[in-house]
């Protein structure tokens, strides 16, 4: 993994700290071209690394890729799936069945398997495959060596204790893809431990990492200490708080702390991206 | 070690899988049961976690003893339930709304309190950061005098003409107010006071055929302020549901999400760091970290007051019983003028 990775957040609006300027941003990167534009910008400081989530909108970007292989000779892109409001928002209104069936491919349901989803809710890692190859199918021909869980689904299945989940997905993302699995977890501490005792060596963590302790289940004292046994490849994101932490004191804090192997920023100005990559970089 | 909380779950849909993770993820609960009628999610709790599973809830309560019990079942089944594990000496958290009823709801709340039983509805709203700043403002009069209110959410739950569920269906607790502005209708009556009266209500359907999609009107509480109820979640350019409350006082304005609190004043006051002009402030300066996060620390700050609750034998001040019933009489008001 690269020291710096680019993140996705600012081009879909996700903003933890403002509606009002992710309303600005989802503006602003209407068109598939500005995030193009952004990416490049990225990419030109060295950072050659787009971390993203399975937006139906990535599929334009990945096309663009494949269309210029020149231009993105080494480039990386790591998915991070599901984009879980899609299925969240499915199962409120269709509830749990209704949303799987709007989003399992549609053969399915068809001819080849009679009663598939009385079939399939007896095989859940089955199930999860299929949503996976559903999810990847857009990134197709671009290099992909870390495919990511998001946290709502990593914490979800760590709250329910699921974890043979977690190992089912590291397992496959490795058979299918040939690449290594990725977990995003707003709960470090206690996923390190679930993971190290499914006998999962060097799991690749990314985590809420910041000197507020903003979104760092059971206290930054205790990530650091979790941290620093190198049990993990660790990347650090929200680094800057979602931006209320001053940004010199948030870089700061983050190249302070030993054991951190990549750390996930976004942004949207050119300045911005440079400054942030040069700071990190010294 | 301490005695931990033996805690049940009844219904496992959207947010009663999100009570379960954060339950699970609670060094102070025992999950003892979870009871589902559907073979889909009872089938995937049974076979990958270590949770028992029941389809019947009385059964559970009766073998697996809990002390407190999650009812995340559709609302037309609240009411039985609720009445039910009052009556086995349980205390509950509901999710909302309480009941389709605010006179049942209004005489669970006197049940559960003549019991000594702690009863919390699910309106989380109440652990955010940014709306408990909110309700510290309005309560020191910060704004001065309020002369009016807006209180919206929207978000893109339907877009789209589809298969009904019990979310369709108006006799079961579906639609728009029921869901999306029950929330906004709850965070009025705690922060601004009691709702009196209703008028002007507009409730459209967009995409619905049976059920409402928009609700609109005006509010008219105790206090005589009034302001405008105006809810959505029919609305595709929101990516999830956002929820804002603008409060005018004759001394300053302040907009409040759950993101952001933004405080404007025509005068600086005595106590208060804020200044003169518009002031901003971040959740992330407002919000108390949780020991296990799951979709906001909201969601984990209720469930933990709970059992804060039962451990210390208190009955609480947040979202009881008989705070829902106000909001179920309010919802009935805007139900019945239409």
């Amino acid at each position: 993994m690269e020291r710096i990775l680019f993140g996705d957040n600012q081009f879909f609006g996700v903003n933890h700290a403002s509606d009002e300027k992710s309303r600005e941003q989802l503006i602003k990167f209407k068109k598939d071209e500005t995030i193009i534009k952004t990416l490049d910008i990225a990419k030109a400081a060295g950072v050659n690394t787009f971390m993203c989530t399975t937006y139906d909108r990535i599929a334009n970007i990945c096309e663009h890729i494949r269309n210029h292989p020149e231009k993105y000779v080494g480039y990386k892109i790591y998915p991070c799936m599901p984009y879980a409001h899609k299925y969240a928002n499915a199962v409120t209104e269709l509830g749990i069945l209704g949303a799987l069936k709007a989003y399992m491919p549609r053969n399915i349901f068809t001819t080849a398997l009679k009663g598939g989803m009385a079939y399939l809710s007896e095989d859940h890692e089955k199930m999860m495959e299929l949503l996976i190859d559903a999810e990847m199918k857009m990134f197709h021909g671009v290099d992909t060596p870390v495919i990511f869980l998001q946290n709502v689904v990593t914490d979800l299945l760590l709250g329910m204790k699921a974890y043979g989940m977690l190992a089912a997905f590291h397992g496959y993302v490795k058979k299918k893809y040939k690449a290594e699995a990725g977990f995003i977890t707003m709960n470090l501490p206690l996923l390190s431990s679930v993971l190290e005792n499914l006998g999962i060596e060097q799991p690749i963590i990314c985590a809420s990492i910041n000197k507020e302790g903003f979104r760092m289940s059971g206290g930054r004292s205790l990530y650091e200490k979790v941290i620093a046994e190198k049990k993990n490849k660790v990347i650090a994101m929200q680094i800057f708080g979602g931006g209320f932490i001053n940004a010199d004191d948030a870089i700061e804090y983050i190249k302070s702390i030993e054991g951190i192997d990549s750390i996930l920023f976004g942004a949207s100005t050119s300045d911005n991206i440079n400054r942030t990559i040069q700071q990190l970089n010294i | 070690m301490e005695h931990k909380i033996r805690l049940g779950l009844i219904g496992l849909g959207k947010m009663g899988i999100s009570h379960l993770a954060i339950a699970g993820g609670n060094e102070n609960i025992e999950v003892v049961g979870v009871c589902d009628t559907s073979k889909l999610v009872a089938g995937f709790i049974e076979k990958q976690t270590p949770f028992k599973v029941y389809d019947d809830f009385r059964l559970m309560v009766k073998e697996s003893k809990p002390d407190a019990v999650i009812v995340s079942v559709p609302t037309k089944y609240h009411s039985e339930i609720i009445e039910e594990l009052l009556d086995s000496h349980i205390h509950v958290f509901s999710e909302k709304p309480l009941t389709l009823d605010a006179a049942i709801s209004q005489r669970l709340a006197e049940k559960a309190e003549l019991l000594g039983l702690v009863n919390q509805v699910g309106y989380h709203n109440h652990f955010i950061g940014t709306f408990e700043e909110m309700c510290r403002l309005i309560d020191k009069k910060v704004m001065g005098d309020l002369y009016h209110f807006t209180a919206e959410a929207y978000g893109p739950v339907v877009t789209k003409e589809k298969d009904s569920t019990w979310r369709s269906k108006p006799e079961e607790g579906g639609g728009c107010l029921y869901d999306y502005a029950s929330h906004v209708i709850d965070l009025v009556n705690y922060a601004l006071g009691e709702i009196k009266q209703v008028s002007g209500i507009q409730l459209k359907k967009i995409y619905s055929k049976d059920v409402e999609d928009a609700v609109y009107g005006t509010l008219h509480l105790n206090s005589g302020l009034s302001g405008i109820l105006s809810v959505n979640w029919s609305d595709e350019a929101y990516r999830k549901m956002s929820t804002k409350i603008t409060v005018q006082g004759k001394n300053g304005k302040l907009i409040v999400d759950a993101t952001e609190l933004k405080l404007y004043l025509n005068g600086a006051v005595k106590g208060e760091t804020y200044e003169r002009g518009w002031n901003t402030v971040s959740i992330g300066m407002l919000q108390d970290q949780v020991d296990f996060y799951l979709r906001g620390e909201e969601y984990t700050a209720q469930l933990d007051y709970f059992v804060d609750c039962i451990k210390k034998k208190k009955t609480g001040e947040h979202n009881r019983f008989r705070d829902a019933a106000k909001t179920d009489h309010a919802i009935e008001m805007i139900r019945k003028s239409k």
